[in-house]
């Protein structure tokens, strides 16, 4: 890994510990301010105000409070935290131990992916060398009364653990089932302690943000999106990879940048985002337009899309904790449905049905996951109706519960 | 799960401090991933001492233990090879690779070999797809497979 990666913020030069001593010497309630002036918003897909989620948890009463680092990336499409995490690992921490040091915690935890096991050593070896520094440790570079220490711990192959609750629950030692919110884990998280937890990538971008400012990196991306985001693109293109790319690039830019020829679809956000027409290729990756948390799929001329939105759907059908009713019964028919639009048996009749289906599943379901499953699905068959027939003959409609 | 396997249970308490309630069970999950790592599973009678030591009941363990996809309660091959089937890993052709590993391994996906030395599974996306179609053996990502590397891939590990 010696490409040199280039890009406005998280990749720009930096030198160890410029962020953190920064912060030590500004102190806690104004870094947290300048987080706040930045308008950094959090990298994992939702987006809420990184400097007011640290806000609400250093203002959280309580003896203890942690930082956790969400590197659990499982959307289908992402991979910008393995890059991340093997070439710009030290940036990712150091953003905790500021996080710790504004939110007045003392323990930390890295929830890795179990997938990317094969990072352990090295990390474990950064985090050795930053307890030697004494960026980890007691009295952390000399600030009496703060210590902080960052423990890696595993995941073991479930996508849903990407959600923060459910993260948190599979920290504690439990089944990865997400809770329900409120109370939010910056009041109620982990062992019931306030919790900041947050993206790999935000901790990145916030250790950039204390050492060089708001200004600085509102300079970049859009008026509402500020900054830049890392893109995980794959698919049909001649150079998928990791880019760093201001807020506001337009799908037909990225296409340029990847070379990618004779586009049909861009898929937003992973199995969990949208599908975009090519009609369509001039809208921006923002919070306001696409928001992503970084994967960005491409597929050529050739592509069937119902068998994307297949692949989707069984993907959730595995990954769903079964936990809620919307998510856990509403997969399997809307699987069903792409069967018989395959074999050009679905009625309209029936498929409105169905949309009502995701409606349903996009309001009722608890998490995340089962509120964006369908979007994948819906956003298909509305963008690409050429590629299905409908059904004249309206069959004996099955119903949801059979 | 019988209760008197609990002794030959023979898990590292090393890692868990003799510390009480919630902070004793988080350690659940590297305790039972250091189990799935020794042994490539997750036996009945370890999920009894581990429950001993945390102080919470089997079925608690079981239910963990079966929440999560790399974590197993029955013997399978000494290596296991995922094959991810994400839409970009299916875009580079991922779906061929898997053939010619079944029919390499003379498996179906799920099986395990004869000689009980390789188990093949299919996996959601592995944070690969810049280098599709990729696969994991145990723990180690391999991308860009060819014909050429399943052959190479399998005869190191037999």
């Amino acid at each position: 890994m010696t490409v040199k990666r280039e890009g406005p913020i998280v990749f720009s030069e930096i030198k160890a510990n410029d962020g953190l001593k920064k912060a030590l010497e500004i102190g806690k309630e104004a870094a947290i301010e300048v987080l706040k002036n930045s308008n950094l918003r959090g990298r994992g897909g939702a987006g809420f105000p990184t400097g007011l989620k640290w806000g609400f948890t250093a203002n959280s009463n309580a003896d203890k409070k942690y930082i956790v680092c969400n590197a659990d990336e499982g959307e289908p499409g992402t991979f910008k935290d393995r890059v991340l995490l093997s070439e710009y690992a030290r940036l990712v921490f150091e953003g905790m131990v500021i996080g710790a040091f504004s939110v007045g915690a003392e323990e930390g935890f890295l929830y890795l992916r179990g997938e990317y096991k094969l990072l352990l050593p090295c990390l474990e070896k950064i985090l050795n060398v930053m307890r030697q520094e004494n960026v980890l440790g007691r009295d952390i570079l000399g600030k009496k009364g703060f210590n902080f220490d960052i423990c890696i711990r595993l995941g073991s192959g479930a996508y849903v653990c990407g959600e923060e609750t459910a993260l948190i629950e599979s920290l504690e030692g439990h089944r990865g089932e997400p809770r329900n919110r409120p109370p939010f884990p910056v009041n109620n998280g982990y062992n019931c302690c306030p919790t900041a937890i947050n993206n790999a990538e935000t901790f990145a971008v916030v250790t950039q943000i204390i050492a060089k400012g708001a200004d600085w990196f509102k300079f970049i991306g859009t008026d509402k999106s500020a900054g830049s985001k890392l893109l995980s693109i794959s698919g049909d293109c001649r150079k998928p990879g990791v880019y760093e790319v201001p807020f506001g690039v337009t799908i037909k830019q990225i296409l340029k940048l990847v070379q990618a020829e004779d586009s049909k679809a861009v898929q937003v956000g992973g199995a969990s985002g949208v599908c975009i027409p090519k009609a369509q290729f001039s809208r921006k990756i923002s919070f306001e337009d696409l928001s992503t948390g970084g994967s960005i799929i491409i597929f050529n001329q050739k592509r069937e899309m119902l068998k994307v939105a297949d692949n989707f759907l069984k993907f959730f059908k595995e990954e769903s904790c079964g936990q809620c009713t919307p998510c856990r019964e509403g997969i399997p028919v809307l699987l069903e449905a792409i069967e018989e639009l395959k074999r050009n048996e679905c009625s309209g009749e029936y498929l409105k049905d169905i949309f009502s289906l995701t409606e349903t599943m996009q309001l009722a379901s608890k998490c995340g996951l089962g509120q964006s499953c369908p979007n994948a699905f819906v956003s298909i068959l509305n963008n690409f109706p050429k590629e299905y027939k409908l059904s004249k003959t309206i069959k004996k409609e099955k119903k949801f519960n059979e | 799960m019988k209760k008197n396997d609990s002794k030959a249970a023979n898990v590292s308490s090393a890692d868990a401090k003799p510390v009480s309630g919630k902070q004793l069970r988080s350690q659940l999950l590297p305790l039972l991933q250091k189990v799935q790592d020794k042994k490539g599973y997750i036996p009945d009678k370890d999920m009894q001492g581990i429950a001993d030591q945390l102080g919470i009941h089997p079925v608690e363990v079981y239910s963990v233990v079966t929440f999560y996809s790399f974590l197993r309660v029955e013997k399978k091959g000494k290596y296991t090879i995922r094959v991810s089937n994400c839409i970009s890993n299916v875009l580079a052709g991922s779906d061929r690779i898997l053939r010619l590993f079944e029919k390499e391994l003379d498996v179906k996906v799920g099986e395990t070999t004869c000689d009980k030395k390789i188990t093949l599974e299919e996996t959601g996306c592995i944070g690969m797809c810049d280098h599709a179609p990729a696969i994991m053996v145990d723990d180690e990502l391999i991308g860009d497979m060819t014909p050429q590397k399943i052959k190479k891939i399998i005869a190191t590990l037999k």
